[in-house]
């Protein structure tokens, strides 16, 4: 039994590589089939990372009356951070206000002149809440339309943003779905590629199959040593791939940084290269396994 | 041991290849097939071999109904035997030692039997500094020569050979039949299918002659007669 795997081991490796020219090829075809996937994968990082950053963007404003008390405004805050869809609250006082708003004009002399000549703080205090989904925001408008509520809040920054808030959870959910749509069918062509690459490799050796048939190897030991060269296969593409792409992906990094801010998809790709190793070598080795059997059995026959 | 039931193999429900052949060939024997291109020779020896399935009647191998049996049981069957093939058949890839031990590695063989027996063998067919060589680097005489070895390591009871000297000169033909009437007179049962004439003179054994797929001539001492 040992006897009957080592042989096969050993003329996998054999046969691999005496077909020299022809098991390079394979594995050029698999490096670019795997090139498509570990793309997948990126892109399914950037498109996290990119619906993310558009949804932190999304938030409702609270602005309360001048005359609420500062404890009235964190009751409503903790009350708000109790609600499931709410994802944080940040208070901002009057005087934190007016910081802002200070700091933020400090060029223009006209305003800060204004500010000074005041004498009181115009500004409202308020409540900048962010949901855990831009779907949830209309909840969350309704919970502080209640008479409860209203009677300390002025005015609510949702209802002007509404139509752009609900446009953009819209544009997130079509993003993030039809990403994964184009992944699955990305991930199934670039199997079917590697499938039928094996395939036509295996044909141009039906010579050999139907020789080695007559001279009475069992099917194991014929089919063996294609599973074996398809697994040889499978895991020097996977390694190759991953060194294309690493000058690739450097490459493209600060590009995408411009666009997306807080992602550095260089350091993504080598923070985490052995689980793309992985997901590379399993696709790769699966693949290859299963279109070897697979293409040797129509030999198998008479 | 092996027999022929009245066999017929028909193509493609016009070409008629084989029709009603009857004989028997018993242990130790050494016999010719004959008869002109397309009576049917390798027709028959592809039905024995179970490449292919009669139309009508029963093969017979020892204890194997050759025509029944399924895809599943013929590499253990076909370990029962040598066969030569007119084109050679040796894998492309691997060297003429590893050619002929491959007989033996399909039969689960261990390697250093292995490693004893095929140098013996390739000294037997006079090709020990050939073993090196891959079948592109071989004359047509030396992979026939490969081939018969192959055919002979794992000491079958029967070797059939399907015009094994189809390609080569007059000098190895004799040299090849020579060979296969050593291996007979060391017990093993021949078959060779040939219409070569001198050999068939040459051999004065039994000779099955057939034409047009009938068996017209069975004798023990044959001649090569033109019909």
């Amino acid at each position: 039994m040992f006897t009957v795997f080592s042989r096969i081991i050993h003329f996998g490796f054999k046969n691999f590589w005496r077909n020299g020219w022809l098991s390079m090829v394979t594995v050029l075809i698999m490096v670019l089939a795997l090139l498509v996937f570990s793309g997948l994968v990126l892109f399914g990082v950037v498109t996290d990372k990119a619906a993310a950053s558009v949804q932190d963007k999304i938030d409702i404003s609270v602005y309360f009356k001048t005359n609420t008390p500062e404890d009235q405004i964190l009751d409503i805050k903790q009350s708000l951070e109790g609600l499931s869809e709410v994802k944080s609250v940040e208070y901002i006082s009057r005087d934190r206000a007016l910081q802002i708003f200070q700091a933020s004009h400090q060029s223009d002399v006209v305003i800060s002149q204004a500010i000074n000549e005041l004498n009181t703080n115009p500004l409202e205090a308020s409540l900048n809440i962010k949901a855990k989904r831009p779907d949830q925001y209309a909840l969350i408008a309704d919970y502080l339309d209640t008479p409860n509520m209203t009677s300390f809040i002025d005015s609510v920054s949702y209802a002007k943003n509404q139509v752009v808030i609900d446009r953009l959870a819209s544009i997130v959910n079509t993003v993030t779905r039809g990403g994964l749509v184009l992944t699955i069918f990305l991930a199934l062509l670039s199997g079917l590629v590697i499938f039928n690459t094996i395939r036509l490799a295996i044909y141009s050796n039906r010579e050999e199959i139907s020789i080695m048939r007559a001279v009475g190897a069992s099917n194991s030991l014929v089919r063996g040593p294609y599973m074996v060269a398809g697994i040889i296969a499978g895991v020097l593409a996977a390694v190759i791939s991953l060194i294309v792409a690493a000058p690739l992906v450097y490459f493209v990094s600060p590009y995408l940084k411009v666009f997306i801010p807080g992602l550095d998809i260089f350091q993504y790709f080598y923070t985490h290269v052995f689980t793309l190793l992985l997901y590379q070598l399993a696709f790769g080795v699966l693949v290859g396994i299963f279109s070897s059997f697979v293409a040797v059995r129509r030999y198998l026959r008479n | 041991m092996i027999v022929f039931q009245s066999v017929s193999k028909v193509y493609n429900s016009h070409a008629v290849a084989l029709e009603d052949v009857d004989f028997r060939v018993n242990p130790g024997e050494f016999v010719s097939l004959t008869g002109r291109s397309g009576a049917g020779k390798s027709t028959a020896i592809k039905l024995l071999i179970g490449e292919e399935k009669p139309t009508k009647g029963r093969i017979f191998f020892g204890q194997y109904e050759v025509n029944k049996l399924k895809d599943a049981e013929l590499p253990a069957f076909r370990r029962h035997i040598g066969v030569v093939f007119q084109d050679f058949r040796l894998l492309s890839m691997k060297t003429a030692y590893e050619n002929v031990a491959f007989a033996l590695q399909v039969a689960g063989r261990p390697q250093r039997e292995i490693a004893e027996l095929v140098p013996q063998v390739l000294d037997m067919v006079g090709l020990s500094d050939k073993a090196k060589n891959f079948s592109n680097e071989l004359s047509g005489g030396e992979k026939q020569r490969v081939a018969i070895a192959r055919a002979m390591i794992h000491r079958p009871e029967v070797i059939i050979a399907d015009e094994p000297t189809g390609n080569l000169d007059p000098f190895h033909t004799y040299e090849i039949v020579k060979l296969l009437e050593k291996i007979n007179q060391l017990g093993t049962t021949v078959l060779l299918a040939t219409h070569d004439k001198e050999i068939i003179n040459l051999l004065e054994r039994r000779v099955i002659t057939l034409d047009n797929g009938r068996v017209i001539r069975d004798e023990e001492k044959g001649k090569y007669i033109l019909v």
